[in-house]
């Protein structure tokens, strides 16, 4: 509180370095506790050999070794991981595609009888408890002979309803002068949908995508229920029966799951806009 | 007669989109919906021929230890709620700063929600070993004399796998808080601001009241999530809830039952037993919230 001629500058640098000060090591620390337990795995898949249970630890790994990248390969199929999880997102989220667009667009476009008694069915479904879902799949799976088959992983998801829902709401906001003028063009029906309404619900599309291939990829338990054989296992099934046989070997777990957790960061970082707008505005409907 | 023509035209177009899903959704939502319930009261499973075995399925619930130690870890799971609000409110607060390389920051956060929880597991019992790096942190900053087995000890097990949740969850809540926030007016904070009050003053008397909204539909995603825990468990703790029935939760026990035991019929129970559950617990909250009919995804 001096008179001098400085103080006054002096305080308002500080008024706007001080908060700064503060909210960035808040910023990093709390980037270190979402990111710190990956860094960490990242950290191990580069050791070998005592640095793995080195004390104290080492951080950044001395010397950096891309041995485990390459021997995980030989450790365990991860090719055929890799393959598997592949083949099944992209039969999941291509199946969604086309079911749940299918679904969605007489439920919005189309006068025909019958419409408001399926939709509502469709949309109960949402609400009604399903107790032995996964129970009663499993039994339909096995019964259609999709035991131990990647189809009867994907099946019982191909469609959803929350899909249709989030898709029938972006078909109805397209303006009806669109499908006027290519009626009288004379365009058929099915072309009407696919080459002029679906290109108009891209952003609904891409959401549906992102949902879609986030939860195939990633998914667990219904791999494991439905296969019985482990070279058919998708990446997390493989990654979480493997980390309890190769537990003494960790650094090759690390390396799997490091290369598993990849493809998904790269896309979300791409996609960063479309990801959080998706899933943010999906629950606020 | 050109009109009806058309309209039958539509119909059988609307019907020829529709067929391929309605089957589908036929066979794996409605069928499941319905016959889910008379399963509960059979001893359908691998081994015997089925047969109506009537409340059966439920008394034998009702007598086996696991299924109340299930139940009771269950139940208590739901404190990851408010902690997971608490946390991603304050982180949200924190982002919605205008910084240089803010956005850097949220998208960083953010990593967790799209990873699987099978990785963020595996990553976290590293995390936990007992040689591991968290208890290097503990016993160097002296807040422990000894290691502390996260994964072992049958006290702190469940606890360990609750920060599993709680970490992945936080990114994907703070979005939504981020868009609460920028949703409502500066002017009530500033106003606050300017009459004298403190930060936290601010935070806990303005700004988390006019989240209330956001807080009713985040809980309420959030406590269906924390009754359904299974991945985190299963790839931590293995198909039992180890150690010994610790971590055990009404889905890992329903899932050793099915698909271990492959008892349906007891599943069935056990399952519908946990959705009448869930509906309280639902209902609950909505009678705390005035606003209904949200839609979430899994």
């Amino acid at each position: 509180m001096s008179n001098s001629p400085h103080s006054f500058p002096k305080a308002l640098t500080w008024r706007k370095i001080g908060p700064k000060l503060i909210l960035y090591p808040l910023l990093i620390i709390t980037a270190l506790f979402c990111l710190g337990p990956f860094l960490w795995l990242l950290s191990t898949a580069f050791k070998t050999g005592e640095n793995v249970y080195a004390f104290p630890p080492q951080f950044i790994p001395n010397p950096i070794s891309f041995k485990n990248f390459l021997d995980v390969f030989d450790i365990m199929p991860l090719w055929t991981y890799i393959y598997n999880t592949i083949y099944m997102t992209g039969l999941g989220v291509g199946l969604n595609l086309v079911m749940c667009t299918m679904t969605a667009y007489p439920l919005a476009r189309i006068r025909f009888p019958g419409r408001n008694f399926i939709f509502y069915a469709i949309v109960s479904t949402m609400i009604l408890p399903n107790a032995a879902g996964m129970i009663v799949n499993f039994i339909i799976i096995q019964k259609m002979g999709l035991y131990n088959n990647m189809l009867g992983v994907v099946l019982p998801s191909a469609i959803s309803v929350f899909n249709i829902f989030l898709l029938r709401q972006a078909f109805i906001t397209i303006p009806n002068d669109m499908e006027h003028s290519a009626r009288i063009d004379g365009a058929r029906e099915f072309k009407i949908f696919y080459s002029i309404m679906l290109p108009m619900i891209r952003p609904a599309v891409a959401t549906v995508v992102i949902f879609d291939f986030m939860a195939f990829w990633n998914s667990l338990i219904w791999p494991v229920i439905i296969l019985d054989d482990q070279d058919k296992y998708p990446l997390a099934p493989a990654l979480q029966y493997l980390q309890g046989t190769l537990s003494y070997n960790f650094p090759y777990i690390a390396a799997g799951t490091i290369i598993s957790i990849i493809p998904m960061i790269i896309i979300f970082l791409i996609l960063q806009k479309q990801f959080i707008n998706g899933m943010v505005g999906a629950v606020k409907g | 007669m050109a009109v009806s023509k058309e309209q039958a035209r539509q119909t059988r177009f609307a019907y020829t989109m529709l067929a391929p899903g309605i089957i589908l959704l036929l066979l794996f939502t409605f069928i499941p919906i319905v016959y889910g319930l008379p399963l509960a009261f059979t001893n359908y499973s691998a081994v015997d021929t089925t047969k109506w075995v009537g409340f059966k399925n439920f008394i034998r619930a009702f007598e086996d230890p696991d299924f109340w130690i299930s139940l009771k870890n269950s139940i208590l799971y739901v404190i990851v709620v408010p902690i997971i609000q608490l946390l991603s409110i304050l982180m949200a607060i924190l982002v919605n700063n205008k910084l240089r390389f803010v956005n850097f920051f949220r998208i960083s956060y953010f990593i967790p929600v799209v990873t699987s929880m099978t990785a963020a597991a595996i990553a976290w019992k590293w995390v936990f070993e007992e040689d591991g790096i968290l208890n290097y942190f503990l016993t160097t900053l002296g807040i422990t004399d000894a290691p502390i087995s996260f994964m072992a000890d049958m006290n702190l097990a469940l606890y360990g796998v609750m920060c599993v949740t709680i970490w992945k969850g936080l990114g994907y809540y703070m979005m939504i808080y981020l868009a609460g926030l920028q949703s409502i007016p500066s002017e009530l904070q500033e106003a606050a601001r300017i009459d004298g009050a403190g930060r936290w003053k601010v935070i806990w008397h303005i700004t988390i009241p006019l989240l209330m909204p956001f807080v009713m539909l985040c809980s309420l995603l959030s406590v269906m999530g924390a009754i359904r825990v299974f991945d985190e468990i299963y790839v931590m703790h293995g198909p039992k809830g180890d150690p010994a029935s610790a971590t055990l939760t009404t889905s890992i026990y329903t899932y050793k039952i099915s698909f271990q035991d492959y008892n349906f019929g007891y599943g069935a129970a056990v399952g519908l037993v946990v959705s009448l559950l869930i509906m309280v617990f639902t209902l609950l909250l909505f009678k705390y919230t005035r606003k209904g009919g949200m839609n979430y995804y899994e």
